[in-house]
């Protein structure tokens, strides 16, 4: 099997560690990946600000760049979304393309990817993976078995933390009153840290947890299971 | 003000209001235990969706038929019915019903499509005085402020807030301040001349208008004036009496978590002596029905459910929205039934978090439509010029990964000489994934032996 890594703008800019952590995990299993270098954007900025036009050339240039490959595995619920539920939409027909999470989880069949993290987490569902992609359980029974890792689960799991792609920026003092409430239930939990599927969650929760509570830390799934 | 200004400066003050933040906060958790408790009642919640969805569907994907077979049934059963292409001419059928047959007072029940037509102001002209009954409504009407939820119109008031509204002290119970209410409301109910009510339910088959409720208000409205006068929009048509079975529990499951809510009415007709007229208002629903995209959005039943679960509308609250309609329906009706022109910023005042479409009883895509509506924004050019210049020099970078790899470098490189991004969002560092993978990555990939047989099990799709 030929498997292609999308890695997401953002988080080749601000968050590759997240990237490398999911090449961490997917090699401890043998199972090799590759990355075609010229990928850029998967058009979700454009498509959710009514660009539909300006997002389907970047939908047809990544069905290209992975027409190679059998399926896509991406660090990303919100993107892959963007992939499999709305490339369609653009007319735009996508290669198999999965979570990190759900691939590991559905696709390979695996829950104990041989991590370790002692500490106490609580983790955030992100709308897209959700909601979009329909995984609750998958990414809990992942942090499940790692080892020293304690679960706690807050009351407002689902709750939207308020980032929202461009929704942050035109709207920050919705954005901000939404990420308020998330980070009080996240309080609420005594965690150490915050866990999701998607770093663009983490950013936007991290923003205010740095300001207002700074004991709490955020920290992509990926990254937990890469632990050892 | 434009409509887009006064949303953003609404905004800003009610996200740091607290006191009205945390009444919203306790009365949603309240209904949301109660919700649970009566989802649970049902043999399987997502079915009954379904399926009421179907018979909406097929109501509103009928309408032309049904809503002619209901005009006959009313018609035959000694009512009539008025036809209201928008809220002037509804507001023209009333006041000529109450100025024909010297009405000097209106009791009304619960009813967001008067709201949308603004009647009370338009009677209020005419020197008709209308009185509402709903203890929320009346509540507003006192206030001077329109409804904070289609549901529960006074969502935001403590019982504190309430008991001040009528010059009470602050230690008033809640039944003393329903008993004013009473006293006052039985006197207007006796003296009225006309009453008005909305409708939940048309329905086609017996020419029937159900009405639910909870304080009885609604049925003193239609039965001791003279003169009834339901007005509604004309997607609330349902086939069949037997539809009801299942909408009337849904809707009260989805609106306030009761079984059923505490009086159901059904009007076949007027009462010995009366007058009985349904008058369907279109404004704006037929160019809602011609979107083939969007035409679900008519199956709403106005439970109020989408309002209840929206991270935006508890941040915000309603009255923010400057619409009839508030939260995820509102903003994607909004601007379809009043012009996209002056409400496309609502379709973009959402993270788009879906929880709205998961928890409508009746299945509708409420949060792609706000996608389709952003879409439809940008198609009609009524996005910001800067915008569209700014998302097509964003693909022409993106087309190019040499474009993409020097947008980030100049992104890092304005972080290093101190410009902040938006918030407190970190900035590009020049540390990369695809770096990374040249130098690092590439390098070690697995070797045909050293993959694992676990992967050509996989089943891809």
């Amino acid at each position: 099997m030929r498997l292609g890594l999308f890695i997401p703008c953002f988080i080749d800019q601000l968050y590759p560690r997240v990237g490398i952590a999911m090449v961490t995990v997917l090699r401890r299993l043998k199972v090799d990946v590759d990355f075609p270098a010229a990928q850029t954007c998967c058009g979700q900025p454009a498509f959710n600000t009514g660009y539909w036009d300006e997002a389907r050339p970047l939908a047809q240039r990544f069905v290209e760049i992975f027409s190679g490959y059998d399926a896509v595995v991406s660090p990303s619920g919100s993107c892959t979304a963007m992939v499999r539920n709305f490339y369609p939409e653009l007319g735009v027909t996508p290669p198999p393309t999965f979570e990190f999470a759900e691939f590991l989880v559905k696709k390979l069949g695996v829950t104990d990817v041989g991590a370790k993290f002692p500490a106490k987490v609580t983790y955030h569902d992100s709308c897209h993976t959700l909601r979009e992609l329909r995984l609750k359980d998958e990414p809990r029974q992942l942090l499940r078995h790692v080892r020293g890792l304690e679960l706690i689960e807050m009351d407002q799991a689902e709750t939207c933390c308020g980032f929202g792609g461009t929704f942050a920026v035109k709207f920050p003092v919705i954005s901000y009153a939404m990420d308020e409430v998330k980070c009080a239930s996240i309080a609420k939990t005594k965690a150490d840290y915050v866990v999701s599927t998607d770093s663009s969650c983490l950013m936007q929760i991290a923003g205010y947890l740095q300001q207002h509570n700074p004991g709490v830390k955020t920290i992509s799934l990926a990254e937990v299971l890469a632990a050892q | 003000m434009s409509t887009v200004s006064q949303f953003l400066e609404a905004a800003r003050q009610k996200t740091a209001d607290s006191h009205e933040r945390t009444a919203v906060r306790k009365a949603i958790a309240t209904y949301d235990a109660k919700v649970a408790d009566g989802k649970a009642r049902f043999a399987d919640w997502q079915n009954a969706r379904a399926i009421a969805a179907g018979k909406k569907w097929d109501a509103i994907n009928h309408l032309d038929r049904y809503l002619e077979q209901f005009e006959r049934n009313v018609t035959a059963n000694g009512g009539q019915v008025h036809w209201a292409e928008d809220s002037a001419q509804a507001r023209q059928i009333i006041l000529d019903l109450a100025r024909q047959r010297g009405v000097k007072k209106v009791v009304k029940s619960k009813s967001m499509v008067t709201e949308e037509i603004h009647l009370n102001e338009a009677l209020g002209v005419a020197g008709i005085h209308a009185i509402e009954t709903d203890l929320g409504e009346y509540i507003c009407q006192v206030r001077r402020e329109p409804p904070y939820h289609i549901v529960t119109p006074v969502m935001h008031l403590t019982r504190g807030d309430i008991a001040k509204t009528f010059g009470l002290p602050a230690t008033t119970t809640a039944e003393e301040i329903t008993m004013l209410a009473r006293d006052r409301l039985r006197q207007e109910f006796l003296s009225a001349d006309m009453g008005i009510t909305g409708a939940n339910f048309l329905v086609a088959d017996t020419g029937m208008i159900a009405i639910t409720e909870n304080e009885g208000n609604a049925r003193l409205s239609f039965s001791l004036p003279r003169i009834h006068v339901a007005i509604t929009g004309i997607e609330k048509v349902i086939p069949r009496f037997e539809d009801l079975a299942l909408l009337w529990p849904l809707l009260s499951t989805s609106g306030t978590g009761q079984a059923l809510t505490v009086y159901n009415s059904l009007i076949t007709g007027p009462r010995p002596g009366g007058e009985f007229h349904v008058i369907l208002l279109d404004n704006g629903r037929t160019s809602l029905l011609a979107d083939a995209e969007q035409r679900d959005a008519l199956h709403c039943i106005r439970c109020g459910a989408c309002l209840n679960v929206c991270p935006v509308y508890k941040s915000i609250g309603g009255h923010s929205y400057g619409t009839t309609y508030q939260g995820p329906i509102g903003s994607v009706i909004t601007p379809h039934l009043r012009g996209a022109a002056e409400w496309s910023h609502l379709p973009y005042a959402s993270s788009l978090c879906g929880a709205c479409t998961d928890v409508c009883p009746v299945k509708i895509d409420l949060h792609h439509h706000l996608l389709h509506n952003r879409r439809n924004a940008v198609r009609q050019k009524l996005d910001h010029p800067l915008q569209r210049m700014a998302f097509r020099l964003w693909l022409w970078a993106m087309q190019s990964p040499a474009r993409y790899r020097l947008g980030g470098k100049l992104a890092a490189w304005a972080g290093h000489l101190g410009f902040k991004p938006p918030r407190n969002f970190p900035m590009p560092t020049g540390q990369t994934f695809r770096g990374w993978w040249k130098k690092v990555g590439q390098a070690s990939r697995l070797s045909n032996s050293e993959k694992s047989t676990r992967e050509t099990r996989v089943p891809l799709e």
